[in-house]
């Protein structure tokens, strides 16, 4: 019987929304080929996510071992390479997440399987695959195929397939003997940091207003913090700001930084790139300013204004601080 | 220390409007202006940043044509002391796989304790290439890095993960790490930064020079092909609020009254 993989996310004793999101295409994938889907879950004291798996595949592939506590490229290579040489599912899905794109495409390498990473569309085609993947930040789609043969393996982009609630199924948990022995590691899990928290919580807010690349320079931030101000709203920001160092992380939205939901989010020179709108997309109502008609933060944002921020932010600003008294 | 640097030249389109050309395999790169991939920008600087503080050399690394030059060139002046550019028109078409491969028996002659690689491209956006490097080369790696303190024989390397959440590892040396934007601040190159190295000289190797033959690189040694590019569909789109100023503005604290609870 074919099967198809979904290599399980946790963390810190939770499973990632990219574990549900891949099971969920991986069902529709299964159906569609008239394949098995199994989940792969590494690490240690499992148990419990083991049970919460098990409605949503065919079997669990359990594999326990203490040295699996932390997440290490290497254990995970040497355990999935055991796996997928054993059970050679047709397809291997992991996610395009920091710990994903940490292993994937070295165990990809290793077992000399055709890697797509970063997808957004997966159908099964003839033998084969057809993958969507974005380029150029997300300005153009591409259509890709594999040159060779499968079985294959696809990374998936975090919050690109829908969770679908389906019928559950009859998930038995299969435990495997881990391959793992007490030989060294040439990379060793240290610990885990949180960013360092901002002055103030931007996940709180009912309005936020929110800073991009677009406004140019660090002088240029208090235009955007005068707006902020006059709502009593704290000023968030996209990646690049943070980046340049003219806001600190805690100010940011996105994949990388706080996911956050206010009533209204006003997006300032923020383009849109996907991480950035992972992290807003919850906000009740969205308003967007930025020069770019096609900029991709119009096609979440319910309402937008194309034009210079530099000569509509102040116009704003203004006009609050006057209709509020 | 010596740190290789593996960079790429990429077309700035992020405040561009693209169009798919005749093919419908490729953008219209007529109006662009290219630059040093942002990711490589900041690895490039960390790289010249251990340099600074422990002595050895930068070598950029580069697969491209001969106008990736301008890119190299500005790592140059950044500060790196030498280059070597990797081209062949078999070398076209080529994934992040055979990117990897290339670059891989281009290092394996070379000397070197650290290799740097941005954790991604601006224009395909693989996320693979450093990490798929590592596993040519059998050492290990760290992608997404954020942080690197050195140490004796071996790095402490943070790791961004999602959430503002962090991963401190430590990595045995030679090892391959990919950089995250954020990580430093690239220095400013000016026109006369890049003249000063206008005549450093850049090696180019091809296929025969890398003990590799033209059907492992390029589309032929790639695990993936490019069928077609299309527009990402529009979802149903943003209400645009239009007319003078004051009047946006007017509609804006309306929406902040309504939607927002503004007082």
């Amino acid at each position: 019987m074919k099967e198809i993989i979904v290599v399980a996310e946790h963390r810190r004793g939770e499973l990632r929304d990219v574990t549900w999101e891949m099971l969920s295409k991986g069902r529709q994938l299964a159906e569609s080929t008239s394949a098995e889907l199994g989940v792969a879950l590494l690490g240690k004291g499992m148990n419990p996510l083991a049970e919460a798996l098990k409605p949503k595949v065919k079997r669990v592939l359990l594999i326990e071992d203490p040295r699996l506590e932390a997440f290490n490229p290497e254990t995970y290579k040497k355990v999935l390479i055991q796996l997928i040489t054993e059970r050679k599912p047709f397809l291997t899905l992991i996610g395009h997440t920091a710990m994903g794109m940490d292993y994937a495409p070295r165990l990809a390498a290793s077992l000399k399987m055709p890697l797509a990473t970063d997808c957004i569309g997966i159908e099964a085609k003839d033998e084969s695959l057809s993958l969507i993947r974005q380029l150029y930040g997300g300005k153009v789609n591409a259509e890709v195929s594999f040159t060779k043969k499968g079985p294959f393996m696809v990374t998936v982009r975090p919050g690109a397939f829908p969770v679908v609630e389906k019928e559950p199924l009859a998930g038995e948990i299969v435990s495997i003997p881990s391959p793992l022995t007490d030989e060294g590691l040439a990379r060793r899990f240290v610990e885990f940091v949180e960013a360092a928290a901002g002055e103030v919580d931007i996940t709180q807010a009912d309005i936020l207003v929110s800073v991009g690349r677009g406004i140019k320079e660090i002088a240029n931030i208090p235009i955007v913090k005068e707006l902020a101000d006059a709502l009593g709203a704290p000023l968030a920001c996209s990646r690049p700001v943070v980046d340049k160092k003219w806001l600190p992380k805690g100010c940011q939205v996105g994949t990388s930084g706080k996911t956050v939901k206010p009533k209204v989010y006003i997006a300032v020179g923020i383009s849109g790139a996907f991480q950035h709108i992972a992290g807003m997309k919850g906000a009740g109502t969205i308003i967007a300013i930025n020069k770019d008609p096609k900029a991709p933060i119009f096609s979440v944002a319910q309402y937008g204004i194309v034009g210079d921020l530099f000569k509509i932010v102040p116009v704003i600003k203004d006009k609050i601080k006057q209709l509020k008294k | 220390m010596n740190i290789i640097v593996c960079i790429k030249r990429v077309p700035e389109t992020t405040d561009a409007d693209i169009f798919i050309d005749k093919t419908g395999k490729g953008i219209d790169k007529s109006g662009l202006v290219f630059d040093l991939n942002e990711w490589d920008s900041y690895a490039i600087e960390e790289a010249i940043l251990l340099k600074e503080k422990l002595g050895g050399t930068v070598t950029v690394l580069s697969m491209g044509g001969e106008d990736t030059n301008e890119s190299i060139r500005k790592c140059l002046a950044m500060g790196a002391d030498d280059a070597l550019r990797l081209t062949d028109s078999a070398f076209e078409g080529s994934d992040g796989f055979a990117t990897a491969k290339v670059l891989a028996e281009a290092i394996r002659k070379m000397p070197y304790d650290l290799i740097f690689t941005g954790t991604q491209a601006e224009d395909d956006g693989y996320g693979q290439v450093g990490v798929t490097l590592a596993e040519f080369l059998g050492i290990p790696h760290a992608a997404l890095v954020n942080r690197i303190e050195v140490q004796d024989k071996k790095v402490k390397a943070h790791r961004e993960l999602e959430g503002g959440l962090e991963e401190v590892v430590e990595i045995d040396l030679p090892a391959v790490l990919t950089i995250q934007t954020g990580i430093n601040e690239p220095r400013y190159v000016s026109i006369m930064g890049i003249r000063k190295v206008a005549k450093k000289e850049i090696k180019v190797l091809k296929t025969s020079d890398l003990n590799l033959k033209p059907e492992e690189v390029g589309l032929a040694g790639s695990d993936i092909r490019l069928e077609k590019l299309f527009l990402p569909p529009v979802g149903e789109g943003a209400e645009m609020l239009e007319g003078k100023p004051e009047d946006v503005a007017t509609k804006v604290f309306d929406i902040l009254k309504d939607k927002g609870g503004l007082a």
